[in-house]
């Protein structure tokens, strides 16, 4: 077991790490570059973009009202603007002209509305950085720690047989 | 039931309400009594430590009446449930909440499914907890008449809440209605008898953390020991709302029946908001007690919890936010408002007075080290509560700023939360590996060589049993997670495998013995590790949700529909009715690959009380995949049945998920062995094998 540890370590080395990971960064540009969409997809993608007007709260796809006649015209209508051929942009644009913008199920990436996509990310990147700086004033500044205990010959020996035994 | 408790039918009304009201009123005083006296007294002890035996008393006869309010408000519980028992609908409150037919174990319920009951409950529960913590001063005496006292004061709000803006017990106007107007049908569920008064038991119970820590803070207490104290308050109150959050979905799932379990819906995000900062004190408080670091952002992190609770309370009762299953909008909000202004500038001001109190012993010595993986996992579950907040107040926000509303719905969570939720599954797996202080670079390498094996071949078996990641973005946070969710168990099996190694060396009994010996030697930290082999299959059970199929068509006598593996024939459908509702069900035969697996039957009911339709969803779970199955109505047309059949895959670990999770954090509230041992006296025999310093730290 410990040869292929020492095997699949050789694996981890760091110049073919750089390899591996140049490999995995083509590998992942091809696979974004290969996307594809039908109709049947982009209705399944627009109909949870946008939201049943009936007061519901649920997404226009998962509206389950019995009898919900505004979510069986907003569907009908989504695939009679998919039949046309319209684009993403302006199926979304003509829903919104027609129900107002509460009827995207989040909101548009423009304008103020922009602020709700941009924030959490900034604050997260924001904090991480808060905390990066942190680490390093802790770093550059070290807090006056007891005083080590003596070297025992013993204590070491009970250390070394604990990591050994833990393989910490 | 009823029938034995009898009928107010003949007119014996209003004199339960009129008990009820005096035991609020009882209680109000009671605990506004704890307040202020115990005030009094600890600021007595406090400016006069060696006075005399008079404050002590003060304190004494204040806690006395804190477990008195308990008495209390139980008596206005019981009034409640009694009123609805007896159909006493000169009871506004059962008015509006309960009718004769409503069968016995909802009328239970209905004392929560109110503003006023509901609020009630909250009361009767912060008392309970009150009382529980009131007893049990002996633990330490000054530091839980400081925890009592503040509690009191909050106990004195929602107290007033029942009193003024919402009684329970006020009286139905005019001429007293023979029937009640019944219980909304979405809360006549089983799971509504329970998932109500464990979220509530999770909100509430985070008061008793905040008590401690405010109390602890103002006191200026020595050393760490009101963690201690609390730790087990904050695990049992975490265990109370996760097993409540997750109930909520599971009814969500169950009742709704649009086949999912977690829409982002205000009300949902209101109780996830404490869940994770709850999540993140548990863990950075380990911090505290091991190394002394972290003291103000842990008191900071138990303060926000307690204020989110409030806060997800006020945009759920106060009308701000619009919801599913938001409460009516009502004045309320304005007494929460105050409320939060109050404990915000109580936190605040007591925070700038005793901040010298909370200076670090230790600071980080490096990156990667357990305190740093705590501090990283601290920020995202941060991140993500922010995201969850913002995301719920942004409609607000927009339309304060834009003159317009917006929605915030599941498109922006999943594009913004997930990634997040997905980060923090990863340091779920890395955390346990890291070493306190400092792990050296060869300890993470071979530590890490094993989880990034198993998830780099997770990732690559599954992409060649089909998982396409390139064509969506769900599918390729599934694969994340599914890589990850083996990385994370290999890395804390890893952990377990070289714990009961050491044992099993020593004793030379077999790996199962050595594993049990091992997590009763340590039960917090292997409870701990259940816990998160929990949320590793909580997340797998969402990942499965990338790939849910859905058909949806009408289906008259021996029509079929076929989605996936199973084909559905319709053998009949009718109607059926009782005294509370009439239903429309229709008998689907099941088969799998040919195979009959089950009839099921969806059913829709109209409830006569409320005049209200629901929907009652048939499911066939397996660990792969549900099988579920919704009535829709009927077409007007040809008045033929309409079925949507959704196949949800490995929704059912989600459910197992929670189990674990739930098992896990029971077992780390479980004393160690060795401690249970040190409290006996030890026969030679029972000697203990030494656990070498770093398995079970």
């Amino acid at each position: 077991m410990r040869a292929c540890q020492t095997h699949v370590s050789r694996i981890f080395d760091r110049s073919l790490l750089r390899t591996w990971f140049q490999l995995s960064a083509a590998c992942l540009l091809l696979i974004f570059m290969a996307g594809a969409g039908d109709t049947a997809a982009r209705y399944k993608l627009l109909g949870h973009q946008l939201m049943c007007t009936c007061g519901c709260g649920q997404v226009l796809l998962e509206c389950n009202h019995v009898g919900c006649t505004v979510s069986t015209q907003e569907e009908a209508e989504l695939r009679n603007a998919l039949a046309r051929g319209d684009s993403d942009q302006l199926v979304l644009q003509g829903f919104v002209q027609k129900y107002g913008p509460t009827v995207l199920a989040a909101p548009p990436q423009s304008g103020f509305n922009l602020v709700a996509w941009i924030a959490p990310g900034l604050v997260f990147l924001l904090a991480m950085l808060g905390t990066a700086l942190l680490i390093r004033k802790w770093k550059l500044h070290p807090v006056a720690m007891p005083p080590e205990m003596a070297a025992d010959p013993h204590t070491d020996a009970v250390l070394a047989k604990i990591r050994k035994e833990t393989e910490l | 039931m009823a029938r034995w408790l009898g009928d107010n039918r003949q007119g014996r009304t209003g004199a339960m309400a009129a008990f009820g009201s005096f035991a609020i009123l009882l209680g109000l005083v009671l605990c506004a009594y704890n307040f202020l006296v115990g005030a009094i007294a600890l600021r007595q002890i406090a400016v006069h430590p060696q006075a005399s035996f008079g404050p002590e008393r003060l304190a004494e006869s204040a806690r006395r009446a804190g477990i008195g309010s308990f008495i209390a408000l139980s008596a206005a519980a019981f009034a409640l449930i009694y009123c609805a028992f007896t159909n006493d609908f000169s009871v506004s409150y059962i008015l509006h909440h309960s009718n004769r037919a409503l069968p016995w174990p909802y009328k239970f319920a209905a004392l929560w499914s109110g503003q006023e009951g509901s609020l009630l409950l909250w009361a009767w529960l912060l008392a309970a907890y009150g009382f529980v913590l009131r007893v049990r001063h002996k633990v330490d005496v000054k530091l839980t008449a400081y925890a009592s006292t503040i509690l009191a004061a909050v106990q004195v709000f929602f107290t007033l809440l029942i009193v003024f803006p919402a009684p329970p017990f006020a009286l139905t106007q005019g001429a007293v209605p023979a029937d009640g107007f019944g219980l909304n049908p979405l809360l006549q569920y089983p799971e509504m008898v329970i998932h109500p008064p464990m979220l509530y038991l999770g909100y509430v119970g985070f008061s008793v953390p905040f008590a401690f820590a405010l109390g602890a803070l103002m006191m200026r207490y020595p050393g760490e020991k009101w963690i201690h104290i609390t730790r087990r308050w904050t695990m049992v109150t975490w265990l109370f709302l996760t097993c409540g959050i997750f109930l909520g979905m599971h009814w969500a799932y169950a009742v709704l029946g649009w086949g999912g379990y977690w829409g982002w819906d205000p009300v949902e995000n209101a109780s996830l908001m404490p869940w994770l900062t709850g999540t993140a004190f548990l863990h950075s408080v380990m911090m505290q007690e091991k190394r002394g670091m972290m003291k103000s952002w842990n008191v900071w992190l138990i303060f926000t919890t307690f204020m989110l609770s409030i806060l997800g309370t006020l945009l759920t009762r106060s009308g701000l936010v619009s919801s599913v299953h938001a409460f009516a909008e009502s004045s309320i909000g304005t007494w929460f408002w105050v409320f939060l202004l109050i404990v915000l500038s109580v936190c605040l001001f007591t925070y700038i007075l005793q901040r010298d109190h909370l200076q670090s012993e230790h600071k980080l010595e490096s990156l990667i080290s357990r305190e740093s993986s705590f501090l990283f996992n601290n920020l995202v579950l941060l991140a993500a509560c922010f995201t969850v907040l913002w995301g719920t107040l942004f409609p607000i926000i927009s339309e304060y700023v834009e003159g317009s509303k917006v929605t915030v719905g599941p498109p922006f969570y999943n594009r913004v939360a997930v990634p997040i939720g997905i980060f923090l599954l990863f340091l779920t797996g890395i955390g346990p590996i890291l070493a306190w202080r400092s792990t050296s670079f060869k300890s993470v390498q071979r530590n890490f060589l094993w989880p990034c094996i198993a998830g780099v071949v997770a990732a690559l078996v599954l992409m060649a049993a089909g998982m396409r990641p390139w064509q969506d973005m769900g599918t390729l946070y599934s694969l994340m997670t599914f890589s990850l969710a083996a990385l994370v168990v290999t890395a804390v099996g890893s952990e377990f495998w070289r714990g009961a190694r050491v044992i099993q060396r020593h004793t030379g009994k077999n790996m199962l013995f050595s594993l049990v010996q091992l997590t009763r030697r340590n039960t917090r930290r292997y409870g701990g590790h259940l816990v998160h082999i929990g949320v590793v299959i909580v997340f797998v059970g969402l990942a499965g949700s990338a790939f849910n199929q859905s058909n949806e068509q009408e289906m008259g006598f021996h029509d079929s529909m076929t989605i996936g593996q199973y084909r559905l024939v319709c053998q009949s459908y009718t109607q059926d009715s009782n005294a509370n509702y009439d239903s429309e069900y229709e008998l689907l035969n099941v088969y799998k690959n040919g195979k009959f697996l089950a009839q099921m039957a969806p059913e829709r009911r109209f409830y006569h009380a409320s005049q209200q339709t629901e929907t009652m969803v048939a499911n066939h779970s397996t660990l792969e995949r549900d099988l579920y199955v919704v009535y829709e109505g009927r077409n007007q047309d040809t008045n033929q049945p309409i079925i949507k059949v959704i196949l949800n895959p490995l929704v059912a670990w989600i459910w197992i998920g929670v189990a674990v999770m739930a098992f896990g954090t029971l077992l780390a509230l479980v004393p160690n062995m060795s401690a249970e041992q040190a409290a006996r006296p030890r026969k030679p025999a029972e000697e203990e094998v030494p656990l070498p310093a770093g398995v079970g730290d």
